[in-house]
């Protein structure tokens, strides 16, 4: 490694100290001799959860960040995470309720009681004349899992509604439903630290470069041991430029290449028949399946050639030791589970379970995208992974409650049927915490319409997010760094952010929100948490003994330990970083359950019109729907604007205005001309909103199991365009000034450059 | 090349610009970043590389040798600092002279800026900003042992030809192992000179 080890007595008197606190010392942070402290934390960002200090300066305030050696990220940032800070004291940021009667009036700034006041009447209102049900809740992933808690909690205690749902509905649950009928428990098998030991690292449907660019020390480390590194991405990313094999496949076809890959493996031999025929079911009917795969036939699918279906099989089978990882990639399909469910049978034919450097992960996108599938935010679950069809499993939850079990509303929707379910009047109306649907939901005409006829509407952030400056009461919360809880990262390993300031004036936290609405509400008496600390202790309590187990993980043990890997039984387990190590799953016969997958063509077929696939995903620079990055200048500087990615053959020029249809509508976009993607595909970045949102053409098709929606592929075609559609300057609260550049001097002499390099240089 | 240095491997470079904001956070020229991300083969790959001040040690330092102020000075442990702005003049003589077309002038302030290796931070043993985030270790900060522990059988250059001048520099570049040139070819070739013909 080349990090120091950074001994305090390194540095001289007097000097400004950088130390790593390591533990807290008895002053609770260290702070050093020029007034600053540094509080220790994690990002607000994605699934990786780097470790990282916030500088808070004498008058309590953050102003920067520096660098903490934690064991996820060994001192490691990428660009998010180093400007993250920047939000917190953010012109931007919102510090009074707005409300407004209707959605022709402006917004007004108005008091606590009136916001929320104004907010429970209508809930009242709407839910007597139309059913508890007419009222939904939707939650968010990047919220500590105490709120993700409080928000399944609310819902049904003091809402008694049955629909709430989290938009990790977006993001993970294709994974967690293969994961869940394959291994019965939701997560990753193995730790990031197990990369480091592998002899083949197959990464599918992941831009780790970009998407999650910390994880890369992982990737190389396995690589200098000389481990081997296979991508499947249409795209040639900035990880897959350098893999040993890049897998181009056409998206909507990794099931087809999967089982082919598996029809090799089990044709030359390189299975594991003793490990699958001791630990699995299954195996027959997934043979059998993959007989109807061979190279030929996918090839054909996936328009790669047959021989490169070999060498991944080979390589991968032949592997002493292979870890598989995807994201969302493979995720984003209507046959998402299925997608991912491949990649499981691939990791168990082979033996690839259960062993260091041998496994499988999916890489959660958001910040808590695993711990808030956990605790009961999501429409079909309840605290502790409780399915809440099952009668045993409410009968625990009513009881930890203290409500009758008919008082339980049972399983409610996903998101986007949420939306439609707005459209038909049967929900109206909707609060709305950490999300931000305009943006990230797909097929923008129809969200706008679902929301568009919502009588109430009400959000929770802390910047005007574009689905908050069309709600009629906007609650301002606080930002990551003013309000302490837990996340679990990709590993499941349970972090603790704490708290480096004090909210701004007229700032309230998400618990305290949810805690007032629920009193007013008539539930006060189960919702009396004076902040985190005690919601989380009801989380460990309701989640003790079941798959989901924190009981033994308390707010102490994280301060020391830096991270404790779930379940956790008791308070002297030290975690369970890796899984089926015993050889048993979490299926009551201790198997693996292994599941035949039948690979079809995506929802939005291809004709003449249409003759080209439409991916999305992120770049670098900004984060999800962009509301939390497209404030900060120095992200804004680096990505100022989504592109269209095509390649050379279609005959454009960098720049040029491409106009992209599909089915949906149509976008001009500039041209970034690229051989690193496939000729018959496009790719268009989705932190934006219209007219410059790549959501606003995708397809809301959905899987049928996880109900993610179809982002990764629709067909569409391009054609010149007119002009170049303008990124709108993001929405404020009154008074504020639009797009206040934070940090950056814009005196930089050096060339604007295109978005990772990816456009041909034609700089005059 | 200097004991603890940084070490450039473009090859593990993602272009994901870690760096150039981590630099702005360094408070000795908080705001402004002094890392160059370019990006060599653009449209055809995604290759990206990271340039910091190289830290020339023979000829030591063209920048210094060729400011009139004397406003850039060198350290005794090599690192070449940026220009003492009480001496500045901003005459944009150091950023002809860098072979490497490193330093900039801020052209409102008549400063020259560039990367110090994060001399507030590597005086007292830590990493540069850049190397301490970088997510691959494309910037590495060490010495050649410790990057040798880490990357078994990894070649380093520190000297780069430009035209008939050979620059040796304190920081130094991971070459592929098995095109191992020495010294690495810097720059583009001079051919012309006013349209006269000068190799």
């Amino acid at each position: 490694m080349n990090r120091l080890p950074l001994d305090p007595s390194l540095a001289p008197p007097g000097t400004r100290n950088f130390r790593d606190a390591g533990g807290i010392p008895a002053d609770r942070w260290h702070a050093d001799q020029n007034g600053e402290t540094l509080v220790p934390t994690h990002c607000c960002f994605c699934g990786v959860q780097c470790g990282m200090y916030l500088r808070v300066d004498r008058g309590g305030k953050v102003f920067g960040v520096e660098p903490r050696n934690h064991d996820i990220n060994r001192m490691r940032l990428c660009p998010k995470g180093i400007n993250a800070y920047q939000q917190v004291n953010h012109p931007d940021r919102l510090t009074a309720p707005l409300l407004r009667r209707s959605r022709d009036e402006p917004f007004r700034e108005v008091s606590w009681e009136e916001a929320l006041d104004h907010t429970a009447a209508e809930v009242r209102r709407i839910q007597a004349a139309h059913g508890n049900d007419s009222f939904g809740l939707l939650g968010g992933a990047s919220l500590f899992s105490e709120k993700t808690y409080l928000v399944g909690k609310f819902a049904r205690v003091a809402l008694r509604t049955r629909h709430v749902d989290y938009n990790g509905r977006l993001c993970m649950v294709s994974a967690a439903g293969a994961n869940k009928l394959a291994f019965g428990i939701d997560r990753a098998a193995n730790p990031f630290s197990d990369i480091l030991l592998t002899d083949c690292l197959l990464i599918a449907g992941s831009n780790v470069g970009e998407c999650f660019p910390v994880m890369t020390q992982y990737v190389w480390g396995a690589r200098d041991r000389g481990a081997t590194l296979i991508v499947v991405d249409p795209r040639e990313t900035a990880i897959a430029r350098t893999a040993d094999i890049h897998v181009a496949l056409k998206p909507g076809t990794d099931s087809a290449f999967f089982n082919s890959v598996l029809h090799v493996i089990i044709k030359e031999e390189l299975d594991d028949e003793a490990f699958v025929g001791a630990r699995a079911t299954g195996w027959e009917e997934v043979r059998e399946k993959a007989a109807e795969y061979p190279p030929e036939r996918a090839a054909e699918i996936c328009g790669i050639p047959a021989a490169q279906i070999v060498e991944v099989a080979r390589t991968f089978g032949r592997a002493p030791k292979a870890m598989a990882w995807h994201a969302r990639g493979i995720e984003h399909h209507s046959q998402g589970v299925e997608n991912c469910l491949t990649v499981i049978n691939l990791c168990v034919a082979t033996g690839n379970l259960g062993k260091p450097g041998a496994g499988y992960g999916t890489i959660t996108g958001q910040g808590n995208g695993q711990g808030g599938r956990e605790h009961g935010q999501k429409s079909d679950l309840l605290p502790g992974g409780r399915s809440i069809s099952n009668p045993e499993h409410r009968r625990q939850i009513c009881e930890i409650w203290g409500i009758e079990e008919s008082e339980l509303p049972p399983a409610g929707t996903s998101m986007m049927e949420m939306v439609h379910q707005m459209r038909r009047q049967e929900i109206r109306g909707l609060i709305g915490i950490c999300n931000n649907p305009f943006v990230s939901l797909p097929n923008y005409a129809t969200v706008k319409d679902g929301y568009d006829s919502l009588e109430f509407h009400a959000q929770f952030d802390f910047f005007l997010s574009e689905t908050a400056a069309n709600a009629h009461v906007v609650f301002p919360v606080t930002t990551w760094a003013e309000d302490e809880g837990v996340m679990a990262n990709a590993e499941a390993r349970v972090v603790k952010h704490n708290k480096a300031q004090e909210p701004p004036a007229g700032v309230r936290t998400d618990t305290w929100v949810i805690c007032q609405l629920a009193q007013r509400l008539g539930a006060g008496a189960k919702f009396a948490f004076p902040g985190s600390r005690e919601v989380f202790d009801e989380l460990r309590a309701a989640s003790a003994g079941t798959v989901n187990d924190y009981f033994g993980i308390t707010y102490e043990r994280l301060e020391e330990t830096g991270g404790i890997v779930w379940p956790c039984p008791t308070t002297d387990h030290p975690g369970t970083p890796r899984l089926f190590e015993d050889g048993r799953t979490w299926h009551p016969d201790g198997k693996i359950h292994m599941q035949v997958v039948e690979w079809h063509p995506p929802m939005d077929p291809y004709d003449d019109e249409h003759p080209l696939s439409l991916t999305t995903g992120r770049t670098v620079a900004h984060f999800l729907s962009g509301n939390q990055t497209r404030r900060l200048g120095a992200l804004v500087e680096q990505t100022p604007r989504p592109w269209v990615e095509v390649h050379p053959s279609h005959g454009f020029r960098n720049g040029d205005p491409v106009r992209v249809v599909t089915r949906r509508g149509s976008e001009v976009f500039p041209a970034l001309v690229t051989e690193a993607i496939r000729p018959d595909t496009v790719f268009i970045p989705y932190h934006w909103p219209v007219p410059t949102a790549a959501n606003a053409l995708t397809i809301d098709a959905l899987d049928p199991r996880s109900k993610i929606p179809e982002y990764k592929v629709c067909a569409c075609r391009i054609e010149p365009g007119d002009r170049i559609d303008e990124v709108p300057a993001p929405p404020t609260a009154p008074g504020h000034v639009a797009y206040p550049d934070a940090q950056v001097s814009r005196t930089d002499p050096l060339p604007p450059t295109s978005p990772q390099g990816r456009g041909t240089a034609e700089r005059g | 090349m200097m004991g603890r240095t940084i070490f450039i491997d473009p090859g593990r470079c993602i272009g994901c610009q870690a760096c150039v904001s981590a630099c702005r956070e360094c408070d000795s020229h908080r705001g402004k970043s002094m890392i160059h991300l370019d990006y060599p083969d653009e449209g055809h790959s995604v290759a990206s590389l990271p340039t910091v001040c190289m830290h020339c040690e023979d000829p030591v330092a063209p920048c210094a040798e060729v400011c009139p102020a004397d406003a850039i000075l060198v350290t005794a442990d090599g690192v070449v600092q940026q220009a003492d702005t009480t001496r500045c003049i901003g005459c944009a003589n150091c950023v002809n002279a860098c072979p490497f077309g490193v330093p900039k002038i801020d052209l409102q302030a008549k400063l020259q800026m560039k990367c110090n290796l994060c001399y507030d931070r590597t005086a007292y043993g830590l990493a540069p900003m850049c190397a301490t985030v970088c997510p691959t270790g494309a910037l590495f900060y060490g010495t050649l042992d410790e990057l040798r522990a880490e990357r078994p059988g990894v070649q380093v250059a520190d000297s780069f030809t430009f035209g008939d001048v050979v620059v040796s520099t304190g920081v130094a570049m991971v070459v592929p192992a098995d095109k191992v040139q020495w010294p690495v070819p810097g720059g583009l070739p001079i051919v012309e000179v006013n349209g006269k013909a000068v190799r």
